[in-house]
Protein backbone atom coordinates (compact mmCIF):
# COMPACT_ATOMS: atom_id res chain seq x y z
CA UNK A 1 0.00 0.00 0.00
CA UNK A 2 1.44 3.74 -0.89
CA UNK A 3 2.00 5.35 2.30
CA UNK A 4 1.09 8.79 0.39
CA UNK A 5 -2.60 7.21 -0.14
CA UNK A 6 -2.40 6.91 3.48
CA UNK A 7 -1.33 10.47 4.16
CA UNK A 8 -3.69 12.34 1.78
CA UNK A 9 -6.72 10.39 2.68
CA UNK A 10 -5.90 10.61 6.46
CA UNK A 11 -8.05 13.42 6.90
CA UNK A 12 -10.83 12.43 5.42
CA UNK A 13 -10.91 9.03 6.64
CA UNK A 14 -10.42 10.60 10.01
CA UNK A 15 -13.06 12.17 8.84
CA UNK A 16 -15.55 9.58 8.03
CA UNK A 17 -14.73 7.62 11.28
CA UNK A 18 -15.95 10.49 13.76
CA UNK A 19 -19.11 10.72 11.44
CA UNK A 20 -19.88 6.50 12.09
CA UNK A 21 -19.11 7.03 15.85
CA UNK A 22 -21.20 10.35 15.87
CA UNK A 23 -24.06 7.79 14.15
CA UNK A 24 -23.51 4.88 15.94
CA UNK A 25 -23.76 7.03 19.28
CA UNK A 26 -26.92 9.17 18.79
CA UNK A 27 -28.69 5.99 16.77
CA UNK A 28 -28.12 3.52 19.57
CA UNK A 29 -28.91 6.13 22.54
CA UNK A 30 -32.24 7.08 20.48
CA UNK A 31 -33.27 3.25 20.02
CA UNK A 32 -32.93 2.69 23.20
CA UNK A 33 -34.82 5.93 24.45
CA UNK A 34 -37.95 4.10 22.06
CA UNK A 35 -36.89 0.18 22.09
CA UNK A 36 -36.45 -0.13 25.84
CA UNK A 37 -39.49 1.05 26.90
CA UNK A 38 -41.23 -1.01 24.39
CA UNK A 39 -39.39 -4.13 24.91
CA UNK A 40 -40.39 -3.83 29.07
CA UNK A 41 -43.72 -3.76 27.84
CA UNK A 42 -43.71 -6.70 25.76
CA UNK A 43 -42.49 -8.17 28.38
CA UNK A 44 -44.96 -7.59 31.07
CA UNK A 45 -48.48 -7.50 28.59
CA UNK A 46 -46.84 -10.81 28.03
CA UNK A 47 -48.78 -14.48 29.26
CA UNK A 48 -48.26 -15.13 32.87
CA UNK A 49 -47.05 -11.43 33.66
CA UNK A 50 -47.60 -8.42 35.67
CA UNK A 51 -49.94 -7.09 33.47
CA UNK A 52 -50.95 -9.74 31.47
CA UNK A 53 -52.71 -8.04 28.52
CA UNK A 54 -52.75 -10.75 25.45
CA UNK A 55 -54.54 -8.94 22.81
CA UNK A 56 -52.42 -5.61 23.21
CA UNK A 57 -49.00 -7.87 23.31
CA UNK A 58 -50.04 -9.71 20.33
CA UNK A 59 -50.36 -6.35 18.44
CA UNK A 60 -46.92 -5.20 20.03
CA UNK A 61 -45.58 -8.37 18.78
CA UNK A 62 -46.89 -7.25 15.40
CA UNK A 63 -45.56 -4.05 15.34
CA UNK A 64 -41.84 -4.82 16.06
CA UNK A 65 -42.12 -7.92 13.55
CA UNK A 66 -43.77 -5.51 10.69
CA UNK A 67 -40.41 -3.10 11.99
CA UNK A 68 -37.48 -5.99 11.80
CA UNK A 69 -38.84 -7.20 8.67
CA UNK A 70 -38.76 -3.69 6.49
CA UNK A 71 -35.00 -3.96 4.41
CA UNK A 72 -33.37 -0.96 5.67
CA UNK A 73 -31.76 0.45 2.74
CA UNK A 74 -36.09 0.39 1.83
CA UNK A 75 -36.72 2.15 5.08
CA UNK A 76 -34.02 4.36 4.66
CA UNK A 77 -35.36 5.32 1.54
CA UNK A 78 -39.11 5.37 2.53
CA UNK A 79 -38.53 7.61 5.75
CA UNK A 80 -37.08 10.49 3.23
CA UNK A 81 -39.84 12.87 3.77
CA UNK A 82 -39.94 11.83 7.61
CA UNK A 83 -36.34 12.48 8.18
CA UNK A 84 -36.44 16.10 6.33
CA UNK A 85 -39.61 16.49 8.57
CA UNK A 86 -37.66 15.81 11.86
CA UNK A 87 -34.21 17.46 10.83
CA UNK A 88 -35.07 19.81 8.38
CA UNK A 89 -32.51 17.33 5.47
CA UNK A 90 -32.63 14.20 4.10
CA UNK A 91 -28.67 13.89 3.70
CA UNK A 92 -25.76 13.90 6.10
CA UNK A 93 -24.80 11.81 9.38
CA UNK A 94 -27.95 13.35 11.30
CA UNK A 95 -30.40 12.86 8.85
CA UNK A 96 -28.89 9.17 8.48
CA UNK A 97 -29.83 9.11 12.47
CA UNK A 98 -33.71 9.22 11.47
CA UNK A 99 -33.62 5.81 9.62
CA UNK A 100 -31.24 4.49 12.08
CA UNK A 101 -33.12 5.15 15.17
CA UNK A 102 -36.56 3.53 13.59
CA UNK A 103 -34.95 0.70 12.50
CA UNK A 104 -32.85 -0.30 15.42
CA UNK A 105 -35.78 0.67 17.92
CA UNK A 106 -37.98 -2.77 17.10
CA UNK A 107 -34.78 -4.72 17.35
CA UNK A 108 -33.50 -3.38 20.89
CA UNK A 109 -37.07 -3.85 21.99
CA UNK A 110 -36.35 -7.42 20.83
CA UNK A 111 -33.03 -7.76 22.54
CA UNK A 112 -34.59 -6.11 25.65
CA UNK A 113 -37.22 -8.58 25.95
CA UNK A 114 -34.69 -11.57 25.60
CA UNK A 115 -32.29 -10.02 28.53
CA UNK A 116 -35.84 -9.83 30.75
CA UNK A 117 -37.23 -12.88 29.76
CA UNK A 118 -33.78 -14.55 31.51
CA UNK A 119 -34.38 -13.13 34.44
CA UNK A 120 -35.68 -16.53 37.22
CA UNK A 121 -39.38 -15.59 37.88
CA UNK A 122 -38.89 -16.38 41.48
CA UNK A 123 -37.08 -12.95 42.22
CA UNK A 124 -40.03 -11.28 40.39
CA UNK A 125 -42.58 -13.25 42.87
CA UNK A 126 -40.32 -12.51 46.07
CA UNK A 127 -40.75 -8.79 45.23
CA UNK A 128 -44.23 -9.11 44.79
CA UNK A 129 -44.51 -11.35 47.89
CA UNK A 130 -42.79 -8.41 49.36
CA UNK A 131 -46.06 -5.95 48.49
CA UNK A 132 -43.89 -4.60 45.20
CA UNK A 133 -46.07 -2.59 42.76
CA UNK A 134 -45.85 -3.61 39.10
CA UNK A 135 -43.35 -0.44 38.54
CA UNK A 136 -41.31 -0.80 41.55
CA UNK A 137 -40.57 -4.66 40.37
CA UNK A 138 -39.74 -3.10 36.46
CA UNK A 139 -37.45 -0.54 38.00
CA UNK A 140 -36.03 -2.18 40.98
CA UNK A 141 -35.94 -5.62 40.40
CA UNK A 142 -36.03 -6.53 36.78
CA UNK A 143 -34.12 -3.63 35.19
CA UNK A 144 -31.17 -4.03 37.19
CA UNK A 145 -31.16 -7.68 37.42
CA UNK A 146 -31.00 -7.68 33.93
CA UNK A 147 -27.98 -5.20 33.43
CA UNK A 148 -25.25 -7.67 32.43
CA UNK A 149 -27.76 -9.05 30.22
CA UNK A 150 -28.69 -5.53 28.87
CA UNK A 151 -25.27 -4.52 28.78
CA UNK A 152 -24.50 -7.25 26.31
CA UNK A 153 -27.60 -6.59 24.18
CA UNK A 154 -26.18 -2.77 23.94
CA UNK A 155 -22.80 -4.12 22.07
CA UNK A 156 -25.15 -6.56 19.41
CA UNK A 157 -26.85 -3.29 19.03
CA UNK A 158 -23.81 -0.89 18.84
CA UNK A 159 -21.95 -3.46 16.23
CA UNK A 160 -25.16 -3.65 13.83
CA UNK A 161 -25.63 -0.20 13.82
CA UNK A 162 -22.14 0.45 12.71
CA UNK A 163 -23.11 -2.02 9.55
CA UNK A 164 -26.40 -0.08 9.23
CA UNK A 165 -24.44 3.01 9.48
CA UNK A 166 -21.97 2.21 6.70
CA UNK A 167 -25.24 1.12 4.41
CA UNK A 168 -26.98 4.92 5.14
CA UNK A 169 -23.66 6.00 3.41
CA UNK A 170 -24.86 4.89 0.53
CA UNK A 171 -27.57 7.59 -0.18
CA UNK A 172 -25.23 10.36 1.19
CA UNK A 173 -25.14 9.57 5.05
CA UNK A 174 -21.45 10.05 5.33
CA UNK A 175 -19.29 7.73 7.61
CA UNK A 176 -17.03 5.13 6.65
CA UNK A 177 -19.38 3.65 4.46
CA UNK A 178 -20.14 6.05 2.48
CA UNK A 179 -15.98 6.56 1.93
CA UNK A 180 -16.12 2.86 0.20
CA UNK A 181 -18.77 3.28 -1.65
CA UNK A 182 -17.55 6.14 -3.37
CA UNK A 183 -14.00 5.49 -3.46
CA UNK A 184 -13.44 1.92 -3.74
CA UNK A 185 -17.15 1.20 -5.22
CA UNK A 186 -17.25 3.78 -8.09
CA UNK A 187 -14.00 5.17 -8.25
CA UNK A 188 -11.78 1.49 -8.25
CA UNK A 189 -9.86 2.94 -5.66
CA UNK A 190 -8.90 -0.59 -3.71
CA UNK A 191 -6.81 0.81 -1.27
CA UNK A 192 -9.00 3.53 0.43
CA UNK A 193 -11.63 0.98 0.39
CA UNK A 194 -9.45 -1.89 2.08
CA UNK A 195 -8.77 1.00 5.10
CA UNK A 196 -12.20 1.74 5.59
CA UNK A 197 -12.90 -2.04 5.97
CA UNK A 198 -9.79 -2.36 8.51
CA UNK A 199 -11.13 1.00 10.19
CA UNK A 200 -14.45 -0.30 10.44
CA UNK A 201 -13.05 -3.85 12.08
CA UNK A 202 -11.11 -2.23 14.54
CA UNK A 203 -14.02 -0.37 16.00
CA UNK A 204 -16.36 -3.65 16.05
CA UNK A 205 -12.99 -5.29 17.89
CA UNK A 206 -12.79 -2.56 20.42
CA UNK A 207 -16.29 -1.90 21.11
CA UNK A 208 -17.22 -5.60 21.64
CA UNK A 209 -14.20 -6.02 23.66
CA UNK A 210 -14.93 -3.03 26.03
CA UNK A 211 -18.32 -4.18 26.22
CA UNK A 212 -17.22 -7.96 26.83
CA UNK A 213 -14.84 -6.35 29.88
CA UNK A 214 -17.68 -4.32 30.86
CA UNK A 215 -20.31 -6.28 31.09
CA UNK A 216 -18.24 -9.40 33.17
CA UNK A 217 -17.53 -6.77 35.66
CA UNK A 218 -20.70 -5.55 36.35
CA UNK A 219 -22.09 -9.11 36.38
CA UNK A 220 -22.66 -9.93 40.46
CA UNK A 221 -23.52 -13.76 39.73
CA UNK A 222 -19.41 -13.66 38.99
CA UNK A 223 -17.94 -15.05 42.27
CA UNK B 1 -54.64 -14.78 63.75
CA UNK B 2 -54.79 -16.71 60.36
CA UNK B 3 -57.72 -18.32 60.00
CA UNK B 4 -58.10 -20.31 56.63
CA UNK B 5 -61.66 -21.79 55.51
CA UNK B 6 -62.59 -24.07 52.77
CA UNK B 7 -60.22 -23.35 50.50
CA UNK B 8 -60.37 -25.10 46.74
CA UNK B 9 -58.16 -24.09 44.28
CA UNK B 10 -58.78 -25.43 40.81
CA UNK B 11 -56.34 -25.22 37.82
CA UNK B 12 -57.55 -25.37 34.57
CA UNK B 13 -55.04 -26.98 32.60
CA UNK B 14 -56.04 -27.82 28.94
CA UNK B 15 -58.95 -29.84 28.91
CA UNK B 16 -58.38 -31.28 32.60
CA UNK B 17 -59.22 -29.54 35.48
CA UNK B 18 -56.90 -29.92 38.54
CA UNK B 19 -57.93 -29.59 42.28
CA UNK B 20 -54.75 -28.39 43.95
CA UNK B 21 -56.67 -27.36 47.17
CA UNK B 22 -60.00 -28.91 48.05
CA UNK B 23 -61.77 -27.65 51.26
CA UNK B 24 -58.73 -26.63 53.29
CA UNK B 25 -59.37 -25.22 56.70
CA UNK B 26 -56.74 -24.64 59.17
CA UNK B 27 -56.52 -22.52 61.60
CA UNK B 28 -53.06 -20.95 63.17
CA UNK B 29 -52.68 -19.12 66.36
CA UNK B 30 -50.50 -16.03 67.15
CA UNK B 31 -46.77 -17.19 67.70
CA UNK B 32 -47.18 -20.74 66.70
CA UNK B 33 -45.11 -22.63 64.58
CA UNK B 34 -47.28 -24.17 62.22
CA UNK B 35 -45.85 -27.30 59.93
CA UNK B 36 -47.94 -28.02 56.96
CA UNK B 37 -46.36 -31.19 55.91
CA UNK B 38 -47.21 -33.27 53.00
CA UNK B 39 -45.64 -35.38 49.81
CA UNK B 40 -44.67 -33.59 46.68
CA UNK B 41 -47.64 -32.53 44.91
CA UNK B 42 -50.25 -32.90 47.72
CA UNK B 43 -51.16 -29.24 47.42
CA UNK B 44 -48.91 -27.48 49.68
CA UNK B 45 -47.24 -24.68 47.64
CA UNK B 46 -51.03 -24.00 46.40
CA UNK B 47 -51.70 -23.45 50.20
CA UNK B 48 -48.68 -21.87 50.41
CA UNK B 49 -49.28 -19.31 47.36
CA UNK B 50 -52.96 -18.42 48.73
CA UNK B 51 -51.72 -17.93 52.02
CA UNK B 52 -48.99 -15.35 50.77
CA UNK B 53 -51.43 -13.51 48.46
CA UNK B 54 -49.57 -14.57 44.94
CA UNK B 55 -52.19 -17.33 44.20
CA UNK B 56 -56.25 -16.27 44.36
CA UNK B 57 -58.08 -19.35 45.56
CA UNK B 58 -61.61 -20.33 43.64
CA UNK B 59 -63.40 -20.30 46.96
CA UNK B 60 -62.76 -20.25 50.96
CA UNK B 61 -61.76 -17.58 53.13
CA UNK B 62 -59.10 -16.43 54.77
CA UNK B 63 -58.56 -14.26 57.44
CA UNK B 64 -55.62 -12.36 59.32
CA UNK B 65 -56.16 -10.90 62.73
CA UNK B 66 -60.12 -10.84 61.77
CA UNK B 67 -59.53 -9.40 58.01
CA UNK B 68 -61.14 -10.80 55.60
CA UNK B 69 -58.05 -10.42 53.14
CA UNK B 70 -59.46 -12.08 50.05
CA UNK B 71 -61.83 -8.98 49.45
CA UNK B 72 -59.44 -5.96 49.64
CA UNK B 73 -58.59 -3.61 46.88
CA UNK B 74 -55.61 -3.92 44.73
CA UNK B 75 -53.78 -1.13 46.89
CA UNK B 76 -55.07 -2.48 50.34
CA UNK B 77 -53.40 -6.08 48.81
CA UNK B 78 -49.93 -4.47 48.74
CA UNK B 79 -50.57 -3.75 52.50
CA UNK B 80 -51.63 -7.33 53.12
CA UNK B 81 -48.56 -8.64 51.37
CA UNK B 82 -46.21 -6.17 53.57
CA UNK B 83 -47.87 -8.01 56.77
CA UNK B 84 -46.98 -11.35 55.20
CA UNK B 85 -42.93 -12.22 54.95
CA UNK B 86 -42.09 -15.34 52.62
CA UNK B 87 -39.52 -17.31 52.57
CA UNK B 88 -38.69 -19.77 49.26
CA UNK B 89 -36.70 -22.88 49.05
CA UNK B 90 -34.74 -21.53 46.07
CA UNK B 91 -34.14 -18.04 48.04
CA UNK B 92 -35.27 -15.71 44.97
CA UNK B 93 -32.11 -13.05 46.13
CA UNK B 94 -31.67 -10.69 43.91
CA UNK B 95 -28.60 -11.22 42.28
CA UNK B 96 -26.98 -8.00 41.58
CA UNK B 97 -27.24 -6.35 44.95
CA UNK B 98 -25.62 -6.93 48.02
CA UNK B 99 -26.85 -8.60 50.84
CA UNK B 100 -27.25 -5.23 53.01
CA UNK B 101 -28.96 -4.17 49.97
CA UNK B 102 -31.19 -7.30 50.21
CA UNK B 103 -32.79 -7.22 53.20
CA UNK B 104 -32.94 -3.08 52.64
CA UNK B 105 -35.14 -4.16 50.06
CA UNK B 106 -38.44 -4.37 51.07
CA UNK B 107 -37.74 -1.12 53.01
CA UNK B 108 -36.87 0.68 49.90
CA UNK B 109 -40.51 -0.43 48.93
CA UNK B 110 -41.98 1.61 51.77
CA UNK B 111 -40.33 4.26 51.02
CA UNK B 112 -38.05 3.90 54.62
CA UNK B 113 -36.03 6.76 55.49
CA UNK B 114 -32.35 5.71 54.91
CA UNK B 115 -30.88 6.07 58.21
CA UNK B 116 -33.72 4.09 59.95
CA UNK B 117 -33.23 0.99 56.86
CA UNK B 118 -29.40 1.32 57.64
CA UNK B 119 -30.41 0.81 61.62
CA UNK B 120 -32.69 -2.38 60.59
CA UNK B 121 -30.16 -3.71 57.98
CA UNK B 122 -27.27 -3.73 60.89
CA UNK B 123 -30.35 -5.14 63.34
CA UNK B 124 -31.17 -7.74 60.94
CA UNK B 125 -27.27 -9.00 60.10
CA UNK B 126 -26.55 -9.06 63.86
CA UNK B 127 -29.84 -11.65 64.26
CA UNK B 128 -29.38 -13.76 61.16
CA UNK B 129 -25.22 -14.02 62.39
CA UNK B 130 -23.96 -12.29 58.75
CA UNK B 131 -22.65 -8.93 59.81
CA UNK B 132 -19.50 -9.43 58.37
CA UNK B 133 -21.17 -10.42 55.20
CA UNK B 134 -22.92 -7.02 54.44
CA UNK B 135 -21.08 -5.60 51.53
CA UNK B 136 -20.94 -9.60 49.94
CA UNK B 137 -23.28 -10.61 46.98
CA UNK B 138 -25.32 -13.85 47.07
CA UNK B 139 -23.33 -15.83 44.58
CA UNK B 140 -20.60 -15.47 47.57
CA UNK B 141 -22.43 -17.38 49.59
CA UNK B 142 -23.50 -20.85 51.04
CA UNK B 143 -27.00 -22.26 50.62
CA UNK B 144 -27.75 -21.88 54.36
CA UNK B 145 -26.20 -18.29 54.08
CA UNK B 146 -28.73 -17.51 51.40
CA UNK B 147 -31.63 -18.51 52.84
CA UNK B 148 -30.39 -16.42 56.45
CA UNK B 149 -30.55 -13.79 54.00
CA UNK B 150 -33.86 -14.54 52.78
CA UNK B 151 -34.80 -14.75 56.51
CA UNK B 152 -33.77 -11.52 57.72
CA UNK B 153 -35.02 -9.88 53.88
CA UNK B 154 -38.55 -11.27 55.05
CA UNK B 155 -38.49 -10.27 58.49
CA UNK B 156 -36.95 -6.75 57.70
CA UNK B 157 -40.44 -5.06 57.98
CA UNK B 158 -42.09 -6.69 60.83
CA UNK B 159 -44.05 -8.87 59.24
CA UNK B 160 -46.51 -10.57 61.41
CA UNK B 161 -46.51 -13.73 59.76
CA UNK B 162 -43.56 -15.59 58.07
CA UNK B 163 -44.36 -17.82 55.44
CA UNK B 164 -41.54 -20.66 54.83
CA UNK B 165 -42.34 -22.36 51.81
CA UNK B 166 -39.17 -25.94 51.95
CA UNK B 167 -36.94 -23.28 53.66
CA UNK B 168 -34.46 -26.47 54.42
CA UNK B 169 -35.33 -28.61 51.43
CA UNK B 170 -32.27 -27.41 49.33
CA UNK B 171 -29.64 -27.95 52.73
CA UNK B 172 -27.32 -30.54 54.22
CA UNK B 173 -28.92 -31.46 57.44
CA UNK B 174 -26.40 -29.50 59.44
CA UNK B 175 -27.21 -26.27 57.66
CA UNK B 176 -31.03 -27.68 58.42
CA UNK B 177 -30.92 -27.73 61.86
CA UNK B 178 -29.04 -24.25 62.12
CA UNK B 179 -31.66 -22.43 59.96
CA UNK B 180 -34.50 -24.07 62.00
CA UNK B 181 -33.11 -22.95 65.41
CA UNK B 182 -32.83 -19.48 63.72
CA UNK B 183 -36.51 -19.74 62.99
CA UNK B 184 -37.10 -20.50 66.74
CA UNK B 185 -35.00 -18.19 68.32
CA UNK B 186 -37.23 -15.40 65.64
CA UNK B 187 -40.47 -16.68 66.98
CA UNK B 188 -39.46 -16.57 70.58
CA UNK B 189 -37.95 -13.31 70.25
CA UNK B 190 -40.41 -11.57 68.23
CA UNK B 191 -43.83 -13.49 68.62
CA UNK B 192 -43.41 -14.03 64.77
CA UNK B 193 -45.63 -16.44 63.43
CA UNK B 194 -44.29 -19.18 61.49
CA UNK B 195 -45.59 -21.17 58.97
CA UNK B 196 -43.48 -23.90 57.68
CA UNK B 197 -44.31 -25.63 54.34
CA UNK B 198 -42.13 -28.82 54.47
CA UNK B 199 -42.02 -32.91 53.47
CA UNK B 200 -39.54 -33.70 56.41
CA UNK B 201 -40.85 -34.90 59.06
CA UNK B 202 -37.97 -34.02 61.00
CA UNK B 203 -38.25 -30.32 60.53
CA UNK B 204 -41.90 -30.55 62.39
CA UNK B 205 -40.71 -32.82 64.88
CA UNK B 206 -37.75 -30.01 65.96
CA UNK B 207 -39.93 -26.75 65.99
CA UNK B 208 -43.54 -27.16 65.55
CA UNK B 209 -45.40 -26.89 67.94
CA UNK B 210 -48.98 -27.42 65.59
CA UNK B 211 -49.10 -29.64 62.17
CA UNK B 212 -51.39 -30.31 59.18
CA UNK B 213 -50.74 -33.10 56.97
CA UNK B 214 -51.91 -32.72 53.79
CA UNK B 215 -53.09 -35.61 51.02
CA UNK B 216 -54.08 -35.15 47.95
CA UNK B 217 -55.29 -31.80 48.02
CA UNK B 218 -57.01 -32.47 51.61
CA UNK B 219 -56.53 -31.73 55.12
CA UNK B 220 -56.37 -35.41 56.58
CA UNK B 221 -55.40 -34.28 60.17
CA UNK B 222 -54.52 -31.78 61.88
CA UNK B 223 -53.16 -30.25 65.83
CA UNK B 224 -51.04 -30.38 68.53
CA UNK B 225 -47.52 -32.04 66.77
CA UNK B 226 -47.15 -34.06 69.65
CA UNK B 227 -50.78 -35.56 69.69
CA UNK B 228 -50.71 -35.82 66.24
CA UNK B 229 -47.26 -37.92 65.94
CA UNK B 230 -48.10 -40.18 68.85
CA UNK B 231 -50.97 -41.50 67.51
CA UNK B 232 -51.49 -40.66 63.98
CA UNK B 233 -54.82 -41.76 62.59
CA UNK B 234 -54.14 -41.12 58.77
CA UNK B 235 -51.98 -43.61 56.79
CA UNK B 236 -50.23 -40.68 55.08
CA UNK B 237 -48.81 -39.57 58.40
CA UNK B 238 -47.29 -43.18 59.35
CA UNK B 239 -45.80 -43.08 56.08
CA UNK B 240 -44.37 -39.86 57.15
CA UNK B 241 -43.65 -40.78 60.33
CA UNK B 242 -41.97 -43.98 59.13
CA UNK B 243 -39.91 -42.64 56.75
CA UNK B 244 -37.66 -39.89 58.38
CA UNK B 245 -38.64 -40.43 62.13
CA UNK B 246 -35.19 -38.76 63.64
CA UNK B 247 -35.23 -35.28 64.74
CA UNK B 248 -33.23 -33.12 63.03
Amino acid sequence: MNLQTLIDYAPMLGQGTLETLYMTVVSVLFSYILGLPLGVLVVITGKNSLASMPKFNAVLGWIVNIGRSIPFIILMVALIPFTRMVVGKSIGSTAACVPLIIGAAPFVARLVETSLEELDYGVIEAAKAMGATNWQIIYKVMLPEAVPSLVRGVSIATITLIGYSAMAGAVGGGGLGDIAIRYGYHRYEYEVMLITIVLLVIIVQVIQSIFNLVARRIDKRNR
Amino acid sequence: MFKIENLTRIYNTGNTQVKALDGVSIDIDTADIFGIIGMSGAGKSTLLRCMGMLDRPDEGSIEIDGVDVLSVTPRQLIEVRKQIGTVFQGYNLLMQKTVAKNIAFPLELSNTPKEDIHKRVTELLELVGLSDKAQSYPSQLSGGQKQRVAIARALAVNPKVLLCDEPTSALDPLTTRSILSLLKEINQKYSVTIVIITHEIGVVRSICNKVAVIDNSVVVEQGETKAVFESPRSPVTRQLLNMGGDTL
